[in-house]
């Protein structure tokens, strides 16, 4: 039996095909994107060896709105967290704690996840039409006519504009990942709680809270490191627009590759999206400790 | 007395506040709902009713040839047939995959199994933009922009990490009794990996297979970048150059999302709780 199990020939056939596609497709990229990020190179003629320029590039005078695009997906990524989060949070504590139509609320609260970025921006596109869109004829008929506005045309709304459909889509996501948490501790820790006289809100925020920490760092990583790499939603409102208003790295890469054919330079925004989401997810380990139960 | 009606008082409160919690819920359950809803609504309303000042009831012509024409002229019929033959092909193939080298890496005897692990493991945390300009590069040098097989071998990859995350996770629970004994009876071993493990590692496939639809169904990055060609085009790509197209057209590109989205809603209603589980299951690694 032993033989039959580390019969060589088996396991290459098992394993080489998959590990041969995985490897040439999303391991060897990025060291390509690394390499490419220290040309100067359109693409068509042959690169220049240029060592980090491209990157000084990025942040040294820069004026092509790549330091806007990063504090915007700072932005995203602290509403993510302080608006998007608390609101899972509270929904799946809720709804763990057993209430009616437990289950229809969450399959509810569920489906925007599960659509296409490209189905949710087409529609909020239309929800947000200065002229026939749902959003300003809301606010007409109830008389708020001055509040109006061209949402994703002016520069001043652009980026809320966007981030609410983001926002809006994951809700739904960080709130079952935290509802299936929090559904997996003991009752009885409840149940001996009550006993004592602790009050539903004593509950979740002394008991249920804290037992979900693992879980909540997951969502914060989660809603920090989707921030960093956001593209579909705001790609298809808005394509970063206008003036850069609601640019994000991820937008700006795309464009500075596929439309002004800086291979080089767009590169090294792919390099840096990577190391900010690396560096994010280790400051983020490292701000909720060591945890135990994991 | 005095007790007793404190005790009524507080019980009142209780149900107040149940009251409260509730009307929050389907206050949510209408935000989550509505724009969807209205999506529906567009999809069948005509030009005069949804310029006209209808834009927020129910249509009064029912303008279901809205659809027919987002199939016909729009091309969603061509786009919805290549976003399945992508789709189903990009399952079976990172599912044939997944389960095989899953299978060696946790059943079979060898001496870098855990480094391989590792390895693909490692590919959870790569993002897609890192690859986005090797990729093109390497798809242009093989002639492969605009056909099928430039976003099926992408999407494939990209599903092998997740897939063997979930299912080396399921193999460590199965025990091993079976296969043993198949041994000992001289089955060899690919025997009993598609006699034995294969139906007994079925529910895991399932979650696997959701998770890649969901993603491969619904992705934007790389079929915007790989198809430019209308005949290989998926939904995605597909419906961002219809609206480019019908921009005063509102009908008819309600259709196509709608259409595009009918897939997704009908495994959703059919297996909500795996299609849940399927999306969760990836997080607990973190």
């Amino acid at each position: 039996m032993e033989k039959i199990l580390s019969d060589k020939k088996a396991i290459f056939l098992f394993v080489f095909p998959a590990f041969l596609v995985f490897l040439v497709i999303v391991l060897l990229p990025i060291f390509f994107s690394f390499y490419y990020s220290l040309l100067k190179w359109d693409g068509f003629s042959k690169g220049v060896f240029i060592g980090l320029q491209n990157y000084k590039n990025l942040f040294i005078n820069n004026t092509d709105g790549f330091i806007i695009s990063v504090k915007n997906s700072f932005i995203l990524a602290v509403l993510s967290v302080f608006i998007q989060l608390p609101i899972s949070l509270l929904l799946a504590l809720i709804l763990s704690r057993g209430i009616k139509g437990e289950k229809f609320y969450r399959t509810v609260y569920f489906i925007p996840v599960i659509l296409s970025t490209v189905v949710i921006g087409q529609l909020w596109m239309k929800i947000y039409n200065p002229n026939y869109g749902l959003l300003n004829f809301i606010l007409t008929k109830i008389g708020l006519q001055s509040l109006t506005n061209q949402w994703l045309g002016n520069t001043k709304t652009a980026l809320g504009a966007v981030f609410v459909p983001i926002l809006w889509q994951y809700i739904g996501y960080h709130m079952l990942l935290m509802y299936a948490s929090a559904k997996s501790i003991p009752t009885d820790i409840y149940e001996a709680a009550k006993i004592d006289g602790a009050t539903e809100s004593q509950i979740a925020f002394r008991i249920t809270i804290p037992l979900m920490k693992p879980i909540l760092k997951v969502c914060v990583i989660f809603a920090v490191i989707g921030s960093f790499k956001a593209f579909d939603l705001i790609y298809v409102l808005t394509n970063g627009g206008p003036l850069h208003a609601s640019e994000v790295p991820s937008t700006l890469m795309y464009n500075m590759i596929f439309f002004r054919y800086q291979y080089g330079y767009g590169s090294a925004m792919a390099i840096f999206i990577i190391l900010e989401s690396l560096i994010g997810t280790i400051i983020i380990q490292k701000l909720f400790g060591k945890d135990e139960a994991y | 007395m005095k007790n007793i009606a404190n005790k009524n008082n507080k019980r009142g409160m209780k149900k107040i506040g149940l009251y409260l919690l509730e009307a929050m819920l389907v206050i949510w359950a209408i935000i989550q709902l509505y724009p969807l809803f209205w999506l529906f609504l567009f999809s069948v309303k005509n030009n005069t009713e949804i310029f006209g000042g209808n834009i927020l009831g129910f249509p009064r012509i029912w303008q279901w040839s809205n659809y027919s024409e987002a199939l016909s002229s729009g091309n969603v019929g061509r786009y919805f047939i290549n976003s399945s033959i992508v789709t189903v092909l990009t399952i079976v193939i990172s599912s044939i995959l997944v389960a095989t080298s899953a299978y060696a890496i946790v059943r079979m005897k060898w001496k870098y199994s855990k480094l391989v692990l590792t390895i693909f493991l490692m590919g959870m945390m790569v993002p897609i933009h890192a690859t986005l300009l090797p990729l093109f590069i390497i798809l242009k040098n093989l002639n492969l922009l605009n056909t099928y097989a430039s976003l099926v071998i992408p999407y494939v990859a990209f599903a092998i990490p997740m897939g063997i995350f979930i299912l080396t996770g399921f193999l460590y629970t199965i025990p091993r009794e079976l296969e043993e004994s198949a041994f000992l009876d001289g089955c060899s071993i690919y025997k009993s990996f598609y006699y034995i493990i294969l139906p007994l590692i079925r529910p895991a496939l399932a979650t696997i297979a959701i998770f890649t639809y969901l993603s491969t169904w619904n992705e934007l990055m790389f079929a915007n970048t790989f198809i430019n060609n209308d005949a290989i085009k998926t939904l995605t790509v597909g419906i961002m150059s219809l609206s480019g197209q019908y921009q005063t057209e509102w009908g008819p590109i309600g259709a196509g999302l709608v259409i595009a989205t009918i897939p997704t809603i009908l495994i959703y209603v059919l297996l909500s709780e795996q299609v849940q589980k399927s999306l969760v299951v990836g997080a607990v690694k973190g």
